[in-house]
C-alpha cells in the first residue's frame, strides 16, 4: 500500500519537473513570438542596422553568422574528422595516447570565453598578417577551436559503432587499413559524424563571447565584398546583434531584438532537424 | 554408436596429398594466455579440411593464424611457423595484404559491406586498381558461389536485403573474385538454417575441386558430410588447444586412433 503511494508521488513529481522545462520553453517562445513576429519581414532581414529602431535590420549579422559557420565547418570539419580516424584507427594504445584522449575530452568542457582569449591572442594578434586581425577569418579559426573537441569526439564515437565484422571483412580481403578507413568505415560512421558536426556547429552559432573578446563589431553598414578580401573583413553575428538591441532602452529596439532571436531559432531548429534526420538515416542503414 | 550410421559420403581418396599449407609447432597467445599448443598440421591442396573441437578450444585462432587476421587483434603473438607453398607467412619480407588476397576467409556471421550486392564482389578488385572487365568478374564469382540466379536481376541493391543464406554466399563471391588459391571459412553455416546450410555445403563440395578449403565446424555431422580430411583439436589439463589427431575423414570417423576422438564424435564428450 505504501509502496503504491510512495511510486504514485515520484510519478507525479518527475511528470511536474518535466512540466517545467516545457513550460519554461513555450513562455519564453510565447514571449518573443508576441514581441518579435509584428517586426519580422522581408525588410527586417535585409535591411542594414539603424538608429532609428524601425529601419533597422539583421542583414550583416545573418550574412555574418552565415559566413562564420561556413568558414567554422570548413575548418574544423577534416582536422576533427582526421583526428578521430587517427585516435580511433591507427594510435596505439600508450600513456601518450591516453593524455591526448583526456585533454581532447577537457577541452570540450572549457569555458568558450578561453577560447575567446587564446583566439585574440594567436588569431589576432600573432596571425594578424594572415587573419587581418579582428576579421571573420580570426572569428571562424576561433570557433573551429571551440567545436573541433566535440567534432573529434563524436566522429570517434560513430567511427567506433562501425561493427568490427565490415572492418574484418575488407582486411580478410587484403585491404589495406587506409583502404578499410576510406572505402568501408567511413561510409557507413558519415551520418554519425554530421550528426556530431551540425550539433556541434549549432552551438557554435549560440556563442557570443569568444567573438565579442576577438574584436566582433556590432554596428556594420556593409556586406563583406565577394571576393577572397571577405576573409579579412570585420563581421558581427546574430547574438551580438541581439545583445546590443536588447541593452538598449527604447522598446522598440527590444522588439527587434525579439525578432532576430525568432531568425536564430529558426536557423538553429533547421540544423537540429537535419542532424536528427541523418541521425535516422543512420540507424536505418545499420539494421 | 556413429558406425552404425552411414559412412562418410566422400570421394576415395589417394592416400598421398600435396600440402599447400603446412602448420609446424605454432603456439598463439593472447596476452598472457596460451591459447594453441605446438599445433602440427597440413593443409592438402584442393581439398576440403575441416578443423572440429568444442567451442572455444581455439579452432577459429588456429585458421586466423592462416590469413595472419590474428595480426589485428592487440596482444596476440605465435610462435612456430606457417609455411604457404613453403613460404613461411610470418616472415618479415611478406606482404600481409597480398597473403589475403591469396588466402581468403569468409566468416561466423555475414558480413556483407552495407552497399550493393556488385560492389560488394567488386570492391575486393577496385583496391587493387583492376583494369579488365569488372562485369564479368563479378557475374563468374556469384555463379561460382551459386547465387548468380538469384540476384542478377538486382545486382545494384543494398547487400543487407538478401537471407542469411544469401548473404553467406555473397560473402564466398566476394573472397573468390580476388582470385585466391585457399577458402578459409569459420564456421560459415552456425548463423543459418538447414536448408541454407545445405546448399553451403553443397557449394563447398564444388569449389574444392578449384580450391583448397579449411572449414571450421563444431558440427561434427558437418565435417563428416563434406570433408576430405579432419583435425580435431581440443583442451589439454591446462586449457591450451592441442591438436588430438588427423587424418582422412573416413580414418578419423571410422577408426579415431584417440580415445578422445572417439567420445567426441558420438557425442559423450562433455
Amino acid at each position: 500500500m505504501k509502496g503504491k503511494w510512495l511510486d504514485e508521488t515520484f510519478r507525479a513529481f518527475a511528470f511536474f519537473s518535466t512540466l517545467i522545462g516545457i513550460l519554461v520553453l513555450c513562455l519564453l517562445l510565447a514571449d518573443v513570438l508576441k514581441d518579435g513576429l509584428p517586426r519580422l519581414s522581408w525588410k527586417f532581414i535585409t535591411s542594414f542596422p539603424s538608429r532609428r529602431a524601425e529601419e533597422a535590420g539583421i542583414l550583416p549579422a545573418l550574412v555574418g553568422s552565415a559566413m562564420l559557420l561556413v568558414l567554422t565547418a570548413l575548418f574544423a570539419f577534416p582536422v576533427g574528422v582526421a583526428a578521430g580516424i587517427y585516435l580511433e584507427e591507427y594510435a596505439p594504445d600508450n600513456p601518450f595516447t591516453r593524455f591526448i584522449e583526456l585533454n581532447i575530452a577537457n577541452l570540450a568542457g572549457v569555458p568558450s570565453i578561453i577560447y575567446g582569449l587564446l583566439g585574440l591572442e594567436i588569431f589576432v594578434r600573432a596571425m594578424r598578417g594572415i587573419t587581418g586581425g579582428r576579421s571573420i577569418l580570426s572569428g571562424a579559426l576561433t570557433m573551429a577551436l571551440l567545436v573541433l573537441p566535440v567534432i573529434i569526439v563524436s566522429a570517434r564515437e560513430a567511427i567506433r559503432a562501425v561493427p568490427k565484422s565490415i572492418r574484418e571483412a575488407g582486411y580478410a580481403l587484403g585491404a589495406t587499413k587506409w583502404q578499410v578507413v576510406r572505402d568501408q568505415v567511413l561510409p557507413v560512421a558519415m551520418p554519425g559524424i554530421l550528426t556530431g558536426t551540425i550539433l556541434a556547429l549549432s552551438r557554435a552559432i549560440g556563442e557570443t563571447a569568444p567573438l565579442i573578446t576577438i574584436g566582433a563589431l556590432t554596428y556594420i553598414a556593409f556586406l563583406p565584398p565577394l571576393s577572397l578580401k571577405a576573409l579579412h573583413s570585420p563581421f558581427t553575428v546574430l547574438p551580438i546583434q541581439i545583445f546590443n538591441w536588447v541593452s538598449r532602452p527604447q522598446e522598440a529596439f527590444h522588439a527587434n531584438a525579439a525578432a532576430a532571436i525568432i531568425v536564430l531559432l529558426l536557423l538553429l531548429l533547421s540544423m537540429n532537424a537535419a542532424a536528427i534526420y541523418l541521425r535516422n538515416r543512420f540507424q536505418q542503414r545499420l539494421e | 554408436m556413429f558406425r552404425n550410421q552411414t559412412l562418410p559420403p566422400v570421394d576415395p581418396l589417394p592416400e598421398a596429398y600435396e600440402p599447400i599449407v603446412k602448420i609446424r609447432n605454432l603456439s598463439v597467445w593472447y596476452g598472457e594466455r596460451q591459447i594453441l599448443g605446438d599445433i602440427n598440421l597440413d593443409i592438402p591442396r584442393n581439398r576440403i579440411t575441416a578443423i572440429m573441437g568444442p567451442s572455444g578450444c581455439g579452432k577459429s585462432t588456429l585458421i586466423r593464424c592462416l590469413n595472419r587476421m590474428n595480426d589485428l587483434i592487440p596482444g596476440a603473438r605465435i610462435e612456430g611457423q606457417v609455411l604457404f607453398n613453403d613460404q613461411n607467412i610470418y616472415a618479415p619480407e611478406v606482404d600481409v595484404t597480398e597473403l589475403r588476397r591469396r588466402i581468403g576467409m569468409v566468416f561466423q556471421k555475414p558480413n556483407p559491406f552495407p552497399k550493393s550486392i556488385y560492389e560488394n564482389v567488386a570492391w575486393g578488385l577496385r583496391i587493387r586498381g583492376f583494369k579488365g572487365n569488372l562485369d564479368e568478374v563479378v557475374e563468374r564469382a556469384l555463379m561460382q558461389a551459386a547465387l548468380w540466379d538469384e540476384v542478377k536481376d538486382k545486382l545494384h541493391t543494398s547487400a543487407l536485403n538478401l537471407s542469411g543464406g544469401q548473404q553467406q554466399r555473397l560473402c564466398i563471391a566476394r573472397a573468390l573474385a580476388v582470385d585466391p588459391e585457399v577458402l578459409l571459412l569459420d564456421e560459415p553455416a552456425s548463423a543459418l538454417d538447414p536448408i541454407a546450410t545445405l546448399k553451403i555445403e553443397e557449394l563447398l563440395r564444388e569449389l574444392s575441386e578449384n580450391y583448397t578449403i579449411v572449414i571450421v565446424t563444431h558440427n561434427v555431422q558437418q565435417a563428416a558430410r563434406i570433408s576430405h580430411y579432419t583435425a580435431v583439436i581440443m583442451w589439454d589439463e591446462n586449457r591450451i588447444g592441442r591438436l588430438v589427431e588427423w587424418g582422412p575423414t573416413r580414418d578419423i570417423f571410422t577408426n579415431p586412433k584417440d580415445k578422445r576422438t572417439e567420445e567426441y564424435i558420438t557425442g559423450r564428450f562433455g
